[in-house]
């Protein structure tokens, strides 16, 4: 149990520090932002108790809008995001049996689910962070593709992340 | 009132959410403004502390293309010098005095976001206020939001609310230049009459309005004229002189002269 604490606590202090101080930098043509810190919301313990999935949400939003001066503004999307987290669990993998403190990883849900599971949820952040940052919806489809984009970017950055930190034997 | 509370412990996950969205939106709301952002600032030593260990590692990757920029620099001043020389002959005395420079670094900024910021290494330890111009050797950079003791925080051209009054060098008209957050490279200007025809390359310069620039600082040159249709302001597009991408050595402007302006205007615009 503890070891299950230890490794959340590594991941998210290791998620924020690559988010602020090397992707913040990262200039793919002016265009594309991936935001890979939200790994860490996703791979949370699916039956953690889902008030507190919103607090840790909330308090790794706060944690970049705090290092970047966007005050609020990831804040609400990862709220957001985890808001939803349940029920898309709910649809996604309403057959696979979860134990307490087991996490909705490749090892659970193979790599094809977690792909599905981390691009819709990807999706819904970026579209609250990019809608809201820009904060009108003048240029809808200029925001639309940057959302489209930084999506494919973030899911594929993920995805890698996790190939490689995920232990052979457990991929299955 | 029990039944309240059991409705809303009940609901506790939607209640939560509610809660959470709120305070969110009210902290990005109230830094969104640019007088607000003036005092709203995340900036303080913990976090310009952790961005300059970074920078102290990563510094040197640049340190090639920053000697060349620093020497075109020089050149320029060396230059601007003999003409300097030449005025102090005459019997005018100029203003020179009205604005203090000091030197700063950039170590961190971003060129990707709607709203991008310049973080430096000086606070108001070494003298850094909020409202001070920043410049790099190419121009106009930014101007400075908040300070901590050691660091400051500025509103890069790129961001929705800056704003910057200039002038149109050719011919001294008035315009405003913003960023329409597409490009890094390229901004917006506007508020031109449309009775002026602008071409590809005339320079776009400060007005000195602002009492935060000095007049003249280059912010970049027309790339693209907009005709207008059926307004009385016509558009063009300028590529900025400063290249905010690789932004390392800059400059902030202090207007010595500025409390007073102000005190001034304050006085009697009420």
């Amino acid at each position: 149990m503890s070891n299950l604490y230890v490794r959340n606590i590594v991941r998210y202090l290791s998620l924020v520090l690559f988010q602020v101080l090397i992707l913040n930098h990262m200039n793919l043509s002016g265009f594309i932002n991936p935001y890979v810190y939200v790994l860490f919301i996703l791979l949370l313990p699916v039956r953690i108790n889902k008030s507190m999935l919103l607090l840790f949400a909330f308090l790794t939003g706060l944690t970049i809008d705090y290092l970047g001066n966007t005050l609020g503004l990831h804040a609400a999307a990862t709220v957001f995001m985890a808001f939803l987290r349940p029920s898309v669990i709910k649809v996604f993998f309403n057959n696979v049996e979860f134990l307490s403190g087991d996490e909705p990883g490749i090892a659970k849900i193979k790599t094809g689910g977690f792909l599905k599971y981390s691009l819709v949820l990807v999706f819904v952040h970026h579209s609250v962070l990019f809608f809201l940052e820009i904060f009108d919806f003048h240029d809808f489809l200029n925001t639309l593709s940057r959302t489209v984009l930084s999506t494919l970017v973030t899911t594929a950055m993920i995805m890698i992340i996790v190939l490689v930190f995920t232990p052979v034997k457990r991929k299955k | 009132m029990r039944t309240l509370i059991v409705f809303l412990w009940k609901h506790q996950f939607f209640v939560l959410f509610i809660i959470l969205e709120a305070v969110s939106l009210t902290l990005f709301v109230n830094s969104y403004s640019y007088h607000r952002s003036l005092t709203s600032s995340t900036v303080n030593d913990v976090t310009g502390t952790i961005y300059m260990a970074y920078d102290n590692v990563t510094g040197y990757f640049g340190l090639k293309k920053e000697n060349k920029k620093l020497a075109d620099e020089n050149t320029q001043l060396r230059n601007m010098q003999q003409i300097s020389i030449a005025e102090a002959d005459t019997q005018f005395t100029t203003q020179d005095s009205q604005y203090y420079y000091r030197s700063a670094r950039v170590i961190s900024s971003s060129v990707n976001r709607q709203n991008n910021y310049l973080l430096l290494n000086k606070g108001s330890k070494q003298g850094m206020k909020a409202e001070m111009g920043v410049v790099s050797s190419g121009g106009v950079a930014g101007i400075v939001v908040g300070v901590s003791p050691n660091f400051s925080y500025a509103m890069s051209l790129l961001h929705h609310n800056m704003r910057v009054s200039a002038r149109i060098k050719k011919n001294n008209h008035l315009v405003n230049i913003l960023w329409d957050g597409r490009d890094y490279k390229k901004g917006r200007v506007v508020d031109i009459p449309s009775h002026i025809q602008l071409y590809a390359g005339d320079s776009i310069v400060t007005s000195g309005n602002s009492l935060v620039f000095p007049e003249g600082v280059l912010i970049g040159t027309v790339s693209e004229y907009l005709h207008s249709t059926n307004k009385d302001l016509s558009e063009a597009i300028i590529n900025f002189s400063t290249d905010f991408n690789s932004l390392k050595n800059v400059y902030t402007i202090e207007n010595l002269a500025k409390d007073e302006a102000d005190t001034l205007m304050l006085k009697y615009s009420e």
